[in-house]
């Protein structure tokens, strides 16, 4: 019988999906006998061009990382949907935005204006020339593509059939996937998360929680945490409770707080709008008006409860006031 | 007038394409070498607070997120105006020291390595890891897998995750080491020094005992005479995390030295409108176009940069090896961009020594990692050597320590002139009226620049060496003449 077939893209990424694909160490060579890769830019010299002549519905599983930044990480996600069986995305940036979709807080102008004119290492006598998707230069025509205003997770611009999160998917989670896939047991349902837990990081915590009652936040710089307490009882914002399990609360581990990679919860659609009733609950006071003051001490909450999952959430993108 | 177009399978993911231009008489009139991709962290990391730029900007690169965290966590530091006590700085430079090990190793054995050891003229498809264990045997390629997992193994202690560290904050770190994690940290580290001398002896025996190999190593078409920067401890030794930024001129005399927060003094960034990357130059000598020599500002920053800008290596058997390099290539500074190749595998060893040393550093294991930041935060610049080039992160925030302006100087970025000029080089030493273009063409231009191990993460993610090309030489009317293919 024929191997499966692999594909591995990437698309507005940083590469850290592709280090966690390699981090699984030696078992990268089991992968390489078990599957038919056919396409893996970063490791094979397989071309755009292979993909396009492959019938359709002929690569088995694709994982895909990168959001959805331009014309053309738009256009290669359609061409792999076409040619996927199973589609999944790989990855904060896929599955929400990640990182990058915190470009939905400003727009391509305000990003345009500071990197080629305002920018203090730009050259002054330069200011005020911008990338063009067209040039004419004396000896002919050059292209780049159109960066787009929004920033898309995945979902958003083709079908998706399974999500696997985390900034990066930690190794022994995606070997987890791939061994189960390589079993041949029956595929999950689509739109089942991988490669992660059905609890809370907090489940997965090893830090003693006790009943919250905070009257004072703290950022993670001025205060030395307690190794052994949960962050968040001690004032630091830790987004523990609004983030799934997977990753065994590695940040937790080193004394940093969560930040939310793995994304939301199962049956929780907004992980920032999960953050704010979760810290709601545990604010020591009762009038609204002294919760209000408490929660004002958070500095950035848009960029800390939605740092990985802005372009995915019910705001999306946020036009400045 | 003729267009050729090498494009990485990759140009529809947004990565680096090469535009080769020819005249009427089919000699090549100009190149271009296109960045295709901005995603635009100075604008959205501002009103973040700035002891999250650590976490944040190690998502610019994923192949490289340990020189963000760092440049950045310095630039907290000064921010704050405070200092990491010595133990939360030895910490920080040992996670440094194990990254630059495993970072070069990466690119000496997958990406640069195959053209040295399987062959600048071997079949595309065996220039590649596997070219690299087929050549030299399986089990170097299982000393390869076991450096990497090491590296990562004492990443993850250090940094608390593999890929996107988390522990560097202002004022030092968050997470010190036991007696026991030292233990097994040293015995990796004694490991990542065995691997650095066996890498030197592989590099002597394949490439330099190889007369035909040193000779394309000094040839004219891979050599530039520019300007060479790195950052140096107070006696002029190469350091990856802290320093001065040191600038010699192509002679090889010092031209300036500076701290962080006078970036700004000597470094300018060029901008085009053919590509969203910008290019750096030395604002003091001023941007001349793409040429080289000592009027024009293009300067270089790769593991040969710092080589040529310092006086020498901190550790003693990477010093012998710097001394043995620059005898054999004829004194400093080394122009041939090439030889930044052996220039990697001697950092490399460096790198690990410098480890060792840091792990027998009885205040390694101590508890005071941190200093609470407790003056009001401004304006501050952080600078480290990532493996690619001088990486500057300049934030000001406001009293609250939210940041208000982020910019920053990326480590390929540095090269961005350079490369585009060893490109147009090799194009012009290589294709000449009538010439067929050849698959062999296609390997030397990809060497030209897969020398500088561009890391276009930062603005691409491409990681060279594993491009696939395709050139197309078309007419006038854009009708293809000649399609070649590398698989």
């Amino acid at each position: 019988m024929a191997k499966p077939k692999l594909a591995l893209y990437w698309a507005a990424s940083c590469g850290g999906c592709e280090i966690a694909v390699l981090d699984i160490h030696e078992k990268i060579l089991d992968v390489a006998n078990a599957f038919d890769i056919v396409f893996w830019p970063v490791a094979m010299d397989f071309k755009y061009d292979d993909v396009r002549k492959m019938e359709d519905k002929s690569i088995d599983l694709c994982l895909f990382n990168g959001a959805i930044r331009n014309s053309e990480n738009a256009e290669i996600a359609h061409l792999l949907r076409a040619k996927s069986k199973a589609l999944v995305a790989f990855g904060s940036c896929a599955v929400e935005g990640g990182i990058p979709g915190l470009a939905n807080l400003t727009t391509k102008d305000d990003i345009f204006r500071f990197v080629y004119k305002e920018s203090p290492s730009v050259f002054l006598q330069d200011g005020g020339v911008y990338p063009q998707p067209l040039n004419t230069m004396p000896d002919g025509g050059l292209e780049i593509p159109e960066m787009w205003e929004t920033v898309k997770s995945l979902d958003q611009e083709i079908d998706v059939d399974y999500y696997i999160p985390g900034c990066p998917p930690v190794p022994n989670q995606i070997w987890g996937v791939i061994e189960y896939i390589l079993s041949g047991k029956p595929l999950p349902a689509k739109g089942s998360i991988l490669g992660a837990g059905v609890k809370t990081c907090c489940d997965e915590c090893k830090r003693e929680r006790k009943e919250k009652k905070l009257k004072q936040f703290f950022r993670p710089y001025e205060i030395e945490a307690k190794p052994d307490e949960c962050l968040l009882d001690q004032g630091i914002v830790c987004m523990g409770p609004a983030t799934r399990d997977g990753c065994g609360a590695l940040c937790p581990i080193a004394n940093m707080p969560c930040r939310g990679c793995y994304g939301p919860p199962p049956n929780v659609k907004d992980q920032g709008a999960k953050m704010v009733s979760a810290l709601a609950s545990v604010i020591d006071a009762q009038e609204p008006e002294e919760i209000e003051k408490i929660l004002d001490q958070i500095a950035d909450p848009i960029g800390t409860f939605y740092r990985f999952s802005l372009a995915h959430s019910i705001l999306r993108r946020v036009e400045k006031s | 007038m003729k267009q050729i177009k090498i494009d990485p399978i990759t140009r529809l993911e947004g990565h680096g394409k090469i535009d080769i231009f020819l005249n009427d008489d089919g000699e090549v009139s100009n190149t271009y070498f296109q960045i295709p991709e901005l995603r635009g962290f100075e604008q959205f990391c501002v009103g973040r607070p700035v002891e999250e730029m650590p976490r944040i900007t190690t998502r610019i690169c994923g192949v490289c997120p340990e020189a963000h965290h760092m440049a950045s966590a310095k630039a907290c530091d000064a921010v704050f105006h405070v200092d990491p006590p010595p133990t939360g700085k030895k910490l920080r430079q040992l996670l440094y020291n194990v990254f630059f090990a495993g970072d070069h190793t990466l690119h000496f054995y997958a990406l640069g390595g195959p053209d040295f050891v399987v062959g600048p003229t071997a079949p595309a498809a065996e220039r590649n890891i596997l070219g690299v264990v087929k050549k030299v045997g399986l089990e170097v390629g299982g000393k390869v897998i076991e450096m990497r997992k090491r590296t990562q193994e004492v990443l993850k202690v250090l940094g608390g995750k593999q890929t996107h560290q988390v522990t560097s904050l202002p004022g030092g770190v968050s997470k010190g080491i036991t007696a026991e994690e030292a233990k097994q940290i040293e015995e990796h580290c004694i490991w990542f020094v065995e691997f650095g001398k066996f890498t030197i002896k592989v590099f002597d025996d394949i490439v330099l005992k190889n007369k035909e190999y040193v000779d394309l190593i000094l040839s004219d078409a891979f050599t530039h005479r520019t300007y060479y920067m790195g950052l140096v401890d107070e006696q002029n030794r190469v350091n990856f995390y802290d320093g001065k930024v040191r600038v010699v001129d192509p002679d090889g005399k010092e031209f300036v030295k500076y701290s962080p927060h006078e970036y700004l003094e000597n470094v300018a960034e060029h901008v085009e409108t053919w590509t969203y990357l910008k290019f750096p130059f030395l604002k003091k000598v001023g941007w001349k176009g793409f040429v080289d020599g000592k009027e024009s500002g293009v300067y270089c920053a790769t593991p040969l940069s710092r080589l040529n800008a310092a006086d020498a290596m901190p550790t003693p058997l990477a010093q012998a090896e710097y001394e043995k390099m620059y005898s054999t290539l004829g004194g400093k500074p080394v122009h041939a961009t090439l030889a930044t190749h052996w220039a990697r595998v001697i950092e490399l060893l460096s790198a690990a020594e410098m480890a060792l040393d840091l792990i027998r550093d009885p205040e390694i294991t101590g508890t005071h990692i941190r200093n609470i930041p407790t003056e009001t935060p401004t304006e501050g610049v952080g600078i480290v050597e990532a493996p690619r080039g001088t990486l500057t992160h300049h934030y000001v925030t406001d009293e609250k320590g939210i940041v208000k302006k982020a910019n920053l100087i990326v480590g390929t970025t540095n090269n961005y002139a350079r490369i585009s000029m060893s490109i147009n080089k090799a194009a012009r030493g290589l294709i000449k009226k009538g010439t067929q273009v050849t698959d062999g063409v296609l390997n030397m231009i990809e060497m030209a620049f897969r020398a500088y191990d561009p890391c276009f993460g930062c603005a691409t993610h491409t990681l060279p060496g594993q491009m696939p090309l395709v050139v197309r030489i078309r007419d006038k009317n854009g009708e293809i003449l000649q399609e070649i293919k590398r698989l």
